[in-house]
């Protein structure tokens, strides 16, 4: 799953070098926009629905946070 | 805020959209982003065509121009107008009231009870419920609702975030006293958030300057002075997401009303991803709350409800409809309302 996740953000932003540990929120890596971008692609390529209200910076932070985000959205 | 009236109406909605339809992919050189990310946007938000004006033309302008209209094919008689509410954030002027540039293009009578509000996205529903307080007055028996914005003249166009979106337009609605259904509001203000939504220029906090006018790059990109409108995309999508759905879910609860006994959901359009996102918080399905505006027209702030009701309404506008309006936005505000719409005499749109 992570590395799936990491291909995903590394193709939605090309122009960075991202790893697991990157804050990509902190960091200035993903805006609101890139949220909603990665949102999408996320709920394609896992099958699942994420819901509105978890929609929030805290869990798009770095890799782990996206992990737990998909899993609770199972 | 929670609102109830009885035998309020409304009975006729014309959206005035400006003529000119802009596609996102002839202005994608403006923006500073890679092409392929900003296309990967469009199918998500919705960027697809906007309509805006051009030169000098104003809110006043789509106003009379669609009230010249409804007067030319006898759909509104101006000696019938006995109230006037202008809801905008783009006025002719800081003084006079824009009301009062329509009162003088139509020769109303000078007891006609003229209103600016500032207001944005929540402005049809905060007009809605200024309209029909009016109509409790004994002598008010016709009040004509403005909501028209020309946003697109205070927005970057290198600001990839909120320029292909933003779409300018009129809605007309006409407010009168009529045995109907009861109709149901509720309005919610968070000043401490004001800054989500803001041009932060030109008032007079911040007058005008050679400073305010110059144009600088966000740090995703954007590029924008000063004088434009700013979204902090994180505040405003968090709000729409968190806050939304509460409110219709407390004004469900108010009107007592389920939602499956809702025909149409006709909310403000600030995007596709948010309203769907919405539409599943609220498990209604995406038929019965159209998110097509933007794609068509662009989000047109204040008048974006009444577009969407002459967009998706028009041939159903003979048959009894329980709608829910909610409009989101600058303030931050949040309002909606739930009222029965049938028999209206006019529900179309006009090009400028």
């Amino acid at each position: 799953m992570k590395s799936q996740i990491l291909d995903i953000i590394r193709n939605l932003k090309p122009e960075f070098t991202i790893d697991e540990t990157t804050q990509l929120v902190e960091g200035g890596y993903l805006d609101s926009f890139d949220i909603v971008s990665l949102v999408v692609e996320l709920e394609a390529a896992f099958d699942i629905k994420i819901s509105g209200i978890k929609i929030r910076p805290e869990n798009f932070k770095n890799i782990d946070a996206i992990i737990r985000l998909i899993k609770e959205s199972k | 805020m929670l609102f109830h009236f009885s035998d309020k109406a409304i009975t006729g909605v014309l959206s005035v959209i400006p003529k000119e339809d802009h596609l996102f992919e002839d202005e994608l050189s403006n923006y500073n982003f890679p092409e392929k990310q900003s296309l990967k946007l469009k199918k998500v938000m919705g960027y697809n065509k906007h309509a805006y004006v051009s030169g000098n033309t104003t809110a006043s302008d789509l106003a009379i121009y669609g009230l010249e209209h409804l007067i030319s094919e006898k759909l509104l008689n101006a000696d019938e107008i006995d109230a006037l509410i202008f809801v905008t954030q783009t006025p002719d002027y800081f003084i006079p009231p824009t009301s009062s540039i329509v009162h003088q293009a139509l020769s109303l009578r000078q007891d006609v009870y003229c209103l600016d509000i500032n207001q944005g996205c929540a402005g049809y529903v905060i007009g809605l419920i200024e309209a029909f307080s009016l109509l409790n007055q004994p002598h008010i028996n016709k009040v004509v609702l403005i909501n028209s914005d020309v946003l697109s003249r205070k927005v970057s166009r290198q600001d990839r975030n909120s320029f292909p979106l933003i779409g300018d337009a009129c809605g007309i609605t006409i407010a009168e006293k009529k045995k109907t259904g009861d109709t149901f509001g509720i309005s919610r203000s968070d000043g401490s958030r004001n800054a989500g939504l803001k041009i932060p220029a030109g008032g007079m906090k911040i007058p005008y300057s050679s400073q305010t006018g110059e144009m600088k790059a966000d740090e995703s990109g954007n590029i924008r002075s000063l004088e434009h409108l700013v979204m902090d995309g994180t505040a405003v999508f968090n709000f729409v997401l968190t806050d939304v759905s509460p409110l219709i879910n407390d004004l469900l609860k108010f009107a007592n009303f389920d939602k499956e006994e809702i025909d149409y959901f006709l909310f403000h359009q600030p995007n596709k991803f948010l309203l769907q996102k919405l539409a599943d918080e609220l498990a209604v399905p995406y038929d019965k709350m159209p998110g097509n505006i933007v794609e068509n027209f662009g989000n047109s702030s204040g008048a974006s409800i009444p577009v969407n009701i002459t967009f998706n309404l028009p041939d159903k506008n003979q048959s009894p409809l329980k709608v829910c309006f909610a409009g989101f936005g600058v303030g931050l505000t949040w309002s909606a309302m739930i009222a029965d719409i049938k028999n209206l005499d006019f529900c179309t749109i006009i090009r400028y």
